[in-house]
């Protein structure tokens, strides 16, 4: 029976819509699809290795702008964000009715084997490179090797 | 060798997402207990198991809503 494959472009950084994306990505990885994430602009805020606000980046206003990005832990909620606050309590509401929350949901990706590629275009934009993201981002990619990868199964862009 | 696990407390998709975490971590011929709800696990579990080619064993209601469904890797 051939692979069943599943690859996710990961544009969006927020909360609401990554809960989403792994979760679909866990899921389906624990149903027996290869999975594949491709993770661009927004979304590359997901899988830096400093989860919090850092400076990291060439240049003066990339630096800039990935401190103001910040990590998985600065992820903003698509709505009623309140400040940054919503994504906490959305965690916290998360953990009291036993839901995996979105780092839980990161870490059954990565153990399951799910493919983490980062968009080579928005990593120069930004100025970062592998290093700067969890050392289970597999390989740098554009547009070509993506659709290389995801050849033959379904895509879905988040 | 029997293994076990409770995901009684989970939901989707951690309660298949577990499930198979343990059965990676179990050898071959191992047996897999799996304690969970009735409803979305029970229907899936079993399924996505047999989908990965384990032998599903036995499924048996242990009170209410809580099942255990034996599985064979």
């Amino acid at each position: 029976m051939a692979t069943k494959k599943l690859s996710i472009i990961c544009f969006s950084g927020d909360f609401d819509k990554l809960v989403a994306a792994f979760t679909l990505a866990s899921g389906s990885a624990a149903c027996n699809y290869q999975v594949n994430i491709f993770f661009t602009f927004w979304g590359l805020n997901a899988i830096k290795r400093k989860e919090g606000r850092t400076i990291v980046g060439k240049g003066f206003l990339a630096r800039f702008f990935n401190f103001l990005q910040g990590g998985l832990r600065n992820v903003p909620m698509s709505r009623l964000n309140f400040l940054g606050a919503s994504p906490k309590l959305m965690t916290g509401m998360m953990r009291k009715r036993n839901v995996a929350t979105l780092k839980e949901l990161i870490e059954a990706s990565e153990a399951l084997g799910v493919n983490f590629y980062a968009c080579e275009m928005s990593m120069h934009i930004l100025g970062i490179e592998l290093k700067d993201f969890r050392p289970t981002v597999k390989e740098v990619l554009g547009v070509s090797r993506f659709l290389e990868y995801s050849d033959g199964g379904e895509k879905l862009f988040i | 060798m029997i293994h076990t696990i409770d995901i009684t407390k989970e939901h989707c998709p951690m309660t298949f997402v577990k499930t198979k975490i343990k059965l990676a971590q179990i050898a071959q011929g191992d047996i897999l207990e799996v304690t969970l709800k009735a409803g979305e696990p029970l229907e899936n579990v079993p399924r996505s198991a047999v989908e990965q080619g384990f032998t599903v064993l036995e499924t048996k209601q242990i009170h209410d809503d809580v099942y255990q469904v034996t599985i064979q890797k």
